[in-house]
Parts: structure tokens; sequence; C-alpha cells
């Protein structure tokens, strides 16, 4: 199972890059390596041109600043896992990433080539659709920003140009005291969810739910947030009826379904991921609250 | 018959040695090493990153040695199994652990183990056995059943910590 | 006088210190002057036919040397397939793989060509580039339905896909259902799994043309099959080919058969007059190393009022895939292993063994028993249900007890010898698993969790395993002119550390230490006659010709030493790597110093009458397999919401007769149990309705980890042999055997608040939901 032939190109800058990545024709950009190089091993991916990022440091780095986290996109997986000021803030990446294959996938994957790869089942782009980040995306003729939620196109099919290169993640962070949960649902800790959720919860003052965002990995083409099931929890009081009433909404969604996997159990599980995760993001801001 | 494909040459630290050595742009770490520098003790199982037995450390971190190019080690410090034992040539205590507790039966996965457990015990000298066992997912053994090798890696982090204190 | 220092201890293992600093070598670490890589062409549909290969773009990439169709193999391999190891006269088409398919593909990644190249990176470019003009014709997908009428044919010369037809059983069957009190009937149906032994296939071939022989190296569990391979495919003599074993990264069963590559190989290295090797890669393994486990078992059980069985009756329908590289043997074990360890007063089984366009199957640890004693343990389960009974009451019921042995339980074994229990107490075993386990307390602990809202179960596997197969195993041993002891066996090791093993039994026998012991294992130029490392057999066989032939070794030194001091032979003893006269200080002579003498060195003479051989054979020949026994006790916990099993205790009392090394059965047992895990609830070779695979990576094929399989307790239980030397009994495969059956068994326990019935495995996560859904829906329909 080797690659077959390419030629491999060092970028040192961002300009580097985006002049090669405009340049360099049938080429793909290489992070961490830990989706592309298994896909080149087995022949399913293959190019003339691997333009390597790693070297890139000016677009690796975690930012917290007023209240927006900024993640370069070559930052890796392991960084964001371990760093304190993030778990602090934002505790739901630590509880996320923590699912995110293994210690030696982590230790070379990135922020950045997740979100490019786009896998249905991959927990950053959920992330990154739960928190409603802005991918920004770097040419050699300058930059753009878009909405998480205008970033997948398809199945492993992301907005992103010819020439770009997707540079770095930012989103706004919760207030302090809200309430999270990420869980995921596979055979083995580590493999491909078969259905996962994120939750984020805020109580307003008198202990209902303010604020709402669920997200469903691995079920579709993308990630896909339960904007129906935000909508009944929002004014509520967390309460077991709620949670049950939100996981039969979830579980009415269609989802992908083939020979392994089948849509109905999909479904089931996301209703039960959905209610058990709601229940905890719910748990977790009434302690904050009461603490 | 057309020339083969382009190589070029890499210099990167390997256990500790400079090494000088041609490539070609498409071979991974782990082929570099296994025929490159002949050093054929790190194994590839599955060359799609899930068996770990190809795991390496670059620059400390342990990494997948089929999903990194080996031009993506140029001027890096890799250290691999052949690397693991004392300067004196005496077995670490993380390999004699794995001796004195039956670690390892046919050998294949046992140097993805040890380089992931060396970095591990590093990082976590006081893991206990749920994070070992955590630490572990990412590398198959097919053999041991795994009983023996957290066995041997709580024996060495004992090892290890007693002899930091000393 | 033979001491007890070794055999019997946890010996750290000889192979250690070199696989621990990485320098093992495996096959795919060989390399050798002017060594070529090869890749295959693999079909890519389950069933075809092709005329033309088009390898011209192919020849003519960057470092190709060749590329090799079936016709450009030499004369001699045309219309040749590969010798059939195990024949058997209920085979109807006795297939074996071709070399290179000639014009009929039958399972995805049969090999048509080869491209052999200056790299293997270069050799998969070209690879790609082969043009073949496939005509996909329909592929059979299942065995069952396979058998059906109308189904597609596996081979095209065929009208059915009936591979062979075995019918076993003693007693009036027909009485025993007449008379029976209950009868039980139940479907079970164990799904295919693999070996996947981290290590991949992979061979080497240099030919030498001045000798006319090939040299090979094999990622083998036998060398001595691929060497009659050899011979068969090239009309050579023995001696001029030799298959030598590197060290070998796990095994399991699939490495033990000769496969296409084997043969490929050396032909290609002879006619290029270059070394070639061939890696095999993971997903090359999944297409084409032989698998096991998939069975559909029709079977009944009539129990008279006390749950006693009066008779068991069935058919077993087993999928061969689409070559019999190992005869029909496999189906012929499950049969015989069913009644386990039970008085069974008549049996019948009736069994069809169906081609199927997969790929073949081939023993993989436990070899059919697994499927076996998971229909036998499962119906012991639905007695006890039925009944109202507790599942280890009914087993009790049914025993046979300790002091029956040795027992004659009706059926004949496959080495032709009447399956005669020799030792073992199941009544005991079990009753220590359930001890071990707090199998008495358990409903107590099930009902505290049930008010929790948790659902934990219990579940038994009891099994009995026919081991140290025949017909021998021998044993070389030679003391070397530098004092050390060589011991040359054909055993080839995969990870079960022969040479520790061995060096124990030796060492006992001639006071030495084992590290005074060299074992040359797996090299049939050493060694020339072997059957090879598969069926938990080389303790028992290897190990027991290495104590035939240490004792006798042990003889001729006392006699040689005896012989120069002019002494009789009860006056000298050994000591250490010497003998000496008992009693008396100084008066010794070493084992170098012996070796010297008979190694035909000017200025040693020898004494008066004595002959120069300092060596000694054995070739234990077993009269019977020897049978292992033991009893699994497995806890589990169930989500029943998302159909999660956790494993939260595994007991095992394992009974291999004498041990030789405690920790090293220990680590077989603990091996075993997670691939036993894997067969109950994660590993199963999916293919679609064409016979093509979907699962094909690591990703897709769920192998146990570390958070899966848990610590087993293991209680040892030794009811020695009387049928060798040691004493012992093979213990490579009891851990696997018994896994699923115990396992699905607890999973089926911690749902009887939903009453749920599960009778294939492995049993995944949605199934379970699947099942306990079905049963709610049944539920609400009964109201």
């Amino acid at each position: 199972m080797k690659p077959a032939p390419f030629t491999y190109h060092r970028a040192e800058t961002l300009a580097e890059a985006a002049e090669m990545a405009a340049t360099l024709d049938n080429a793909r950009l290489l992070s961490g390596g830990q989706s592309l190089m298994a896909m080149m091993n087995l022949r399913y991916v293959a190019v003339d041109h691997l333009i390597d990022l790693n070297p890139v440091a000016e677009i690796a780095g975690i930012a917290i600043d007023g209240g927006r986290v900024t993640l370069g996109a070559m930052t890796r997986q392991r960084a964001v896992l371990e760093d304190a000021a993030l778990a602090a803030c934002c505790p739901i990446l630590r509880e996320a990433l923590g699912f995110v294959g293994h210690v030696q996938t982590r230790n070379r994957g990135t922020v950045g080539g997740s979100l490019a790869h786009l896998d249905p089942a991959a927990e950053l782009p959920g992330l990154a659709a739960l928190l409603e980040a802005e991918i920004t995306l770097t040419g050699k003729d300058g930059a753009r920003t878009l909405a998480m939620a205008d970033f997948p196109q398809g199945y492993m099919t992301p907005d992103i140009n010819p020439g770009e290169i997707l540079t770095s993640l930012a989103f706004d962070l919760w207030p302090d005291g809200h309430g999270w949960d990420f869980r995921e649902f596979a055979q083995r800790h580590g493999d491909f969810a078969m259905a996962g959720v994120g939750s984020l919860i805020a109580l307003d003052a008198g202990g209902r739910i303010g604020r709402a965002a669920v997200v469903l990995i691995g079920v579709g083409d993308g990630p896909l947030r339960l904007r129906d099931v935000e909508d009944i929890l929002t004014g509520e009081a967390p309460s077991d009826a709620l949670f049950a009433a939100a996981a039969a909404m979830a579980a009415a969604r269609p989802m992908s379904g083939d020979a392994l996997v089948t849509e109905t159990y999909r479904q089931h599980l996301s209703g039960v991921l959905v209610r058990r995760s709601l229940a905890r993001a719910c748990a977790r801001a009434t302690e904050a609250a009461h603490a | 018959m057309p020339d083969a494909l382009p190589k070029r040459t890499i210099t990167l630290t390997v256990n500790g040695k400079e090494h000088s050595a041609e490539t070609e742009d498409r071979y991974s770490l782990a082929d570099f090493l296994r025929h490159g520098l002949g050093l054929t003790g790190t194994h590839l199982g599955c060359e799609h990153g899930v068996c770990g037995a190809c795991t390496v450390l670059v620059d400390g971190q342990a990494v997948r040695g089929c999903l990194m190019l080996a031009v993506q080690a140029e001027g890096r410090q890799v250290v691999t199994i052949e690397g693991l034992a004392n300067e004196d040539g005496t077995l670490s205590p993380l390999q004699a652990a794995f001796m004195d507790n039956h670690g390892l039966q046919c050998g294949f996965c046992t140097p993805g183990i040890l380089t992931t457990l060396t970095a591990y015990l590093r990082d976590h000298p006081n893991a206990g056995e749920p994070e070992l066992r955590e630490a572990l997912s990412g590398n198959i053994c097919r053999c041991t059943g795994y009983d023996t090798i957290v066995r041997a890696a709580l024996a060495a982090a004992r090892t290890i910590r007693e002899g930091a204190k000393a | 006088m033979s001491s007890t220092a070794f055999v019997g201890q946890r010996v750290k293992r000889l192979e250690d210190p070199d696989l621990l600093t990485g320098k093992g070598q495996f096959l795919d670490d060989l390399k050798l002057p002017g060594m070529l890589e090869a890749a295959f062409v693999r079909s890519p549909f389950a069933h075809a036919t092709f005329t033309e290969i088009d390898a011209a773009e192919a020849r003519s990439m960057p470092g190709v040397i060749a590329v090799l169709t079936a016709k450009d193999l030499p004369p001699k391999m045309t219309g040749k397939r590969i010798l059939l190891q195990v024949p058997h006269p209920q085979i109807t088409y006795a297939v074996t793989q071709e070399p290179l398919a000639t014009s009929e593909v039958c399972f995805v990644g049969e090999a048509v060509a080869v491209v052999i190249a200056e790299s293997r990176h270069l050799a998969e470019d070209a690879a790609e580039r082969v043009i073949v003009d496939w005509e996909p014709l329909p592929a059979a997908s299942h065995c069952d339905a396979a058998l059906k009428p109308g189904a597609p044919v596996t081979h095209a010369c065929m009208t059915d896909n009936v591979a062979g037809r075995l019918s076993l059983g003693f007693g009036d069957v027909e009485a025993a259902f007449r008379n029976a009190a209950h009868v039980i009937e139940a479907r079970y149906e164990p799904h295919r799994g693999t070996g996947h032994p981290m290590e991949c296939r992979g061979v080497v071939a240099v030919y030498d043309l001045v000798s006319d022989a090939f040299r090979i190296w094999s990622s083998t569990q036998t060398p001595h099959n691929t060497q009659r391979a050899v011979i068969d495919m090239f009309g050579m003599a023995e001696d001029h080919v030799r298959v030598i074993t590197p060290d070998v990264g796990g095994g399991f069963g699939p490495k033990n058969q000769v496969y296409p590559e084997e043969l490929v190989i050396p032909a290609a290295a002879r006619l290029l007059g270059r070394p070639v090797k061939w890696a095999e890669d993971r997903r090359e393994h999944f297409l084409t190393t032989t698998q096991e486990r998939d069975q559909v078992w029709d079977v009944s059980a009539a129990v008279d009022q006390d749950g006693v069985l009066l008779g068991v009756r069935g058919t077993l329908i087993h999928d061969a895939g689409a070559y019999l590289p190992w005869g029909i043997i496999m189906p012929y074990i499950s049969a015989t292993t069913l009644p386990g360890p039970y008085k069974l007063p008549a049996y019948r089984m009736a069994v069809t063994v169906a081609f199927t366009n997969l790929v073949p199957t081939t023993p993989l640890r436990g070899a059919g028993r697994p499927q076996a004693v998971f229909a036998m343990e499962r119906l012991m389960d639905a007695v006890a249900q039925k009944l109202g009974l507790d599942p280890a009451e009914v087993r009790r019921r049914n025993f046979i007890q300790a002091s029956d042995m040795p027992y004659d339980m009706g059926l004949t074994y496959r080495d032709g010898a009447p399956v005669m229990y020799d030792t073992g107490d199941y009544p005991e075993a079990q009753a220590q698993a359930l001890s071990k386990a707090g199998y008495d307390d358990f409903p107590a602990r099930q009902k505290a969790a049930l008010a929790e809202g948790r659902h934990i179960g219990i579940g038994i596997g009891n099994y009995v395993e026919g081991t140290g197969l025949g017909p021998f195993e021998g044993a070389t041993l030679r003391i070397l002119t530098n004092g050390r002891v060589a011991i040359y066996t054909g055993a080839a090791a995969a990870g079960q550390a022969h040479r520790t093993t061995l060096a124990q039994i030796c060492a006992d026998e001639l006071n030495i230490d084992v590290t005074d012991i060299d074992v040359v294992g797996g090299d049939t130029g050493v060694m020339p006659r072997g059957a090879g490392t598969y069926a938990s057999r080389i303790t028992v066989n290897a190990g027991s010709s290495v104590r035939i032939a240490s004792v006798e070794l042990r003889g001729k030194a006392l006699a040689l030493a005896a012989a120069k001091f002019d002494v009789k032979p009860e006056d000298v003893e050994l000591t250490h790597g010497a003998v000496r006269i008992k009693g008396e200080q100084g008066d010794s002579v070493t084992f170098e110093e012996l070796a010297k003498m008979t190694s035909g060195m000017p200025g040693y003479a020898l004494p008066k009458g004595v002959k120069p051989d300092l060596e000694a054979s054995g070739y234990f020949t077993p009269p019977q397999a020897t049978y292992s026994n033991g009893s699994h006790v497995a806890e589990v916990e169930v989500d029943a919401e998302t159909g999660q099993v956790k494993i939260l205790k595994y007991t095992v009392v394992h009974d291999c007769g004498t041990v030789i090394n405690p920790m090293l059965v220990d680590g077989q047992v603990q091996g075993g149990v997670a691939h036993g895990i894997g067969n109950a609830l994660l590993e199963r070779m999916v293919f679609d309705e064409d016979a093509n695979p979907l699962t094909t990576t690591f990703a897709d094929y769920l192998m146990p980890t570390a958070e899966i399989v848990p610590n087993c307790d293991i209680v040892h239980m030794e009811s020695p042999t009387p049928l060798n030397p040691l004493g012992a009994k093979g213990a490579g495969e009891g851990g696997t055997i018994p896994a699923p059956a115990a396992i699905v068994a607890a999973v089926e326990n911690a749902l009887t608040p939903f009453g749920v019935r599960i009778t294939d495995c492995p049993i995944t996560p949605q199934r379970i939901v699947e099942l306990i859904s079905a049963a709610q829906d049944t539920t609400q329909e009964d109201r």
C-alpha cells in the first residue's frame, strides 16, 4: 500500500504556500496527514503535488482575545486538547478532542486539516458548527471569511476554491458558567463515531434555558445543527420530559445508512445521545449556577 | 526503460546519530527508516494509521511512521525501538519490565508499543491502569490480550518514578 | 536424575532481548543483494473470466523488470494447482488455487499477474496499469444461499456449490427424540472473522543456478508445507528446496496454509536470476489470507424432564470459500467438537460444505471449535431457559465425570482414532470457574444493578479440545564443540516462545541453564521432517521429542564420560555442563571436551567401544489426540439503549495437563480470550450480495484493543495425560474456543427483562438494539 508518485513541496511561509497552491496543478495541501496519507497509501487519492503546510508557523496557534477564540489551522489537535486556558473558557473542546483518534493521531493532526477534510463523523467540524465558527481561507490574492454553516457543500466537499488554504477558525465564547457536553458512540474509543452529539446550554437567571446549541455528527454528509431542537429547548426549564422530546425530534431526522450501520439505528442512537447530552449539559450549567 | 523517480537527500537525527540518505518524495518515514537506513525495528502492520506498529518518536512525540513522509522528518530528532536501550546497552526500565512481565509474544507490535509508552510515561509518570489502556488504544496487539503489556507499563512507571527520586 | 529447575517455572523468554531492541528479523526485514520486489495484479471481481492480460504499459514503466502472467510461468507449472495438503474421500471437487489464475477467478483478490520491479512502490505503480479483459459472472456470497437451487455457481465448471458432505453420529437418535420430554430447536450462525496477525504474509526467494536449488523464506507456520508444495509444483527433489522461517509476527492458523505467492515468487526468482521479495500489505491480507467461522447450524436437542441430554441432531453448513487448501477438515472438527464435555447418548450431524466466491476458509485459532461450542452452549442455555433451571445446573446434570475417564464419546477424530477423552475433570473445572466468578452471588448483584437501571449478565462456556495432533514433530539434540546444546526441530514459532519452552525441557534433563541452549526451528534444511505449528500441537509433540532425545543424550554423555574415566555410567553424574565422578572433586569432563572428543578432532581419542555420536533424536508420535478442557465465565454490562457491551469480569479455568511455563500459558490464554472477545463482539468480515468485501481496513474491521479486553482471572488445573512423556496438552486455542459462547450468553442474560434470544455472533450494538426492539414489538402485539 504505497502511494502513487508525487512531488513534495515544502512551504516555509503562508505566501509561499499560497503561491504553490495557485500555480501547481493537481496538488493537495498536507497538514497533519492522518487522513490524507492514509487515503494516499490506499491509493484512494493520487496527486501530482503535495504542498506541506507543517513548517508554516504563522498559521498555528491559539489566541483568546476579548471573548473570541482564534485557532490557527495548523494548530495540533493535541495542543487544543491540552490548552489550560481553552479548557477553562471552552470546556467542550477538551471533551470533544479526547474522541479524536488516538494519542498518535492528535500529535500530528491539525484543526484545519480536519475541517478541510470534512469527514461526516469528525469532531472538529461538529464543534465548528456548534460554536458557529467563522472560517478564513487565504489565497494568493487575499483572504475571505465564511460561516461554518456555509462551509460544507456536500459529502467531504468544503467550500474551498482552488488555490485557497484554510488558515484559521474563530468563534465567540459562550458566557462563563455555560453547560456543555460532547459524546459519541463507537464500539471502541477513537473509532469513527456512528453518531455523536455536542450540546451547549446557557441558563437564564430563572434557571430556564436561555440559549441552546445542539449538533449531530456522523449521521449525514456533514455536521447537523438541530435548530428545531434548539427552538423547543429555548425558554424551557430543564426536565427529563424536555430532553425526551428533544431526543424524539432528533431521531425523526433522515440520516445516512449502509450495510454496516442502518439509518434506523443511527436515528435511535441519535435520540439516546441527544437526551443524555442535554441532561448532562443542563446539569453542568445548573451546577455552575449554584457554585 | 525510463529512469526511476527522482530522489532527494535528507538529513535527520535518528537515535542520537545524524544520518543523510536518499529518499523518494513519497517514501514514508517508516519506509525510510527501514530500507533507507536499515533500521528494521520499526514495523509496518497496516499502512493506514490504525495498528500503531510503526509508531516512532519525532521530536519526542509519538507519531505514525506510515502517515508521515520521510522528507517531512528533515532536520528532526527521531527515536525508534533501536534507540530505547540505555547508553551502556542495558535495557531501559520499560524494556526490562516487558521482559519481566511477558509483555510480548511475537514482538511485531512491540516497537510501536514501546515508543508510545516511552513518550506517555515521560509525560504521565503517575499514570494508572485506565489511563494506560486509553494511551494504548491506538496500538493493536493480536497475541497478548494486553494485560501483560499494562502490567509491564505499570512496573516500568514505578521503576522510573523511584529512579527519579534517587 | 533430571531436575525441575525449569519445567513448571515462569522462565523468562530467550526470544525477548532481540525483539525488545529491534533486532528481530521478520520477512520484510530481509535484504539480499540485487533483490527485487513484487506486487500482484488482483481481481476486483468475486467471479469472472478473462482471456487477455495487457501488460505492455506496465512493462514500460520505471524500474519494472518483468510482468508475469500464468502464460509466462515455467511450463512445468502450466495447468497445475497448489498441492492439496489434506485430501478426503468426501470432497466432491478437490480444487485449490493455481499459482496465477489462467482464465477464471473465484474471489476478489485472486491474483492473475505479478509485477517484479526495483521497489514495491514502483511495482504497485505498474500493477495499476495492467489491463485485464474481465467478464464478470454471478457470484455466490453466502454459504446458506449458495446451496439453494438456482444459486450462482462458485466455479464455472460445477453445477452446484457442494464441496463435500459428511455425516457423523452414533446411537439411536430417532428413539432419543421420540422419548424426549422436551425438544429444543434452534439455528445458530457464527460469522466470518479473520486471523490478522500484526505481521502480514511474505515470501523471499533465491534460486541458485549452480546447485539448481531454491532458498525460500516465508512468514509461515510450517515451512515443510511450503516445501512440499514447491517440490510438487516444480518437480524438484526435497534437498533442492530449502524453506526457512524468519521471525514470524503471529500466525493464528492462516499462515499454516500454502499460498500462490509462495510458488510464484520462487518461479520469478528463477526466471529472473535475482532474489525476489513479496511483502503482503494489510489490504492484500484482507483480500487473500484465509479466514474462518461462517457456519449455519440447525440443531435440536432432546432432553428428559430433568434436562439430561438424550440426543442431539442437526445439519451444519460450512462455508469453505472459493477453494479447499485444507480440505474439509474444519467442519469435521466442528461436528466432532459439538458434544463437548457432556454425556450424549445419541448424536447425528449432517455436514454440507459449501463453496462460495469468498476468500477460502482454513483453521483459525479454534479451528471450527468456537462455532461448535457456541452451538452447544447456546443449546444448553436454551434447555435451562425452557425448564426454568440454572444454566450451570443443567450442565452439571450432563457432565462426563472424572471417574468416567478415559471416555469414548462415540466419534472418530481427524487422525482416524476414536475420540477418547484421556483425562480431565469437567465438573470441577466449572465449579472452580463459578466459584472464582462469584456466580452464586450474581443474581443478587444483577437485581441490585437493575434497580439502578443497569443491565448486567453472566454466561458460561465449557469446552473440550483435541490437541497435540500427530503425526509427529521431531527434535534432534547435539552437544556442540563450544559446549552449548543445540536443539533442531521442525517447529516454527510465531510468538509462542518454542525456543524457551523446548529449552526448559532439555535444561532439566541435562542439568544446564536454558541460556546454554540454542533452539533452531522452522528450517527444512536443518530439520528435513516436520508437520507444523498449528492445532496446539508443538509442546506436546516437539516437547515430548525433546524430552525423549534429552534423556537419550544424557545417557550418551554419561556413558562417554564413564568410558573416559573407566568407571560405570552409574558412577558419574551431570553437573552444570560437565560430567563428574560422583562424590569426588576434580575428575570431571566438560560438555565442550566431550563434544570435541566425538567431533573427529585429532588429539582427542575416543574411549574403546564408544561410538562418536553425541547427538540424539526424538520423534514422538502421539497415539491419539490429548484433550484439553476449560470453563469460562463472562460477566458483562449492556447499555440497553445503545447496545454497547462492556466486559466487567472474565474468568478462565484452563486445563492443559502439565504446564511447562505458566507465564507462557497465561499469555496464550489471555491472548486467546482477546481473540474470542473479537469474535463475540467486534470482528466480522462483511461481504455484499456480489461477494465484494466491505470491511477491508482496520477502520471497518474492528480488532480488540486494550480498552476492550479485561484482565482475565486465570485458574490452572493440571490433569496430566498418560499419552506423552510430559503429561502435557495443547494450550494455544483454549482461550478463544468458548469465549464467544460465554460472552453472548452473558449478553442474553443481561437482557433477560427484554426476553431477547441471541443466536449469532459477533453480536453488535446495532443488532442488540434491533433484537430488543423486535422483542418489545412482539410483547406489544401480545397485549
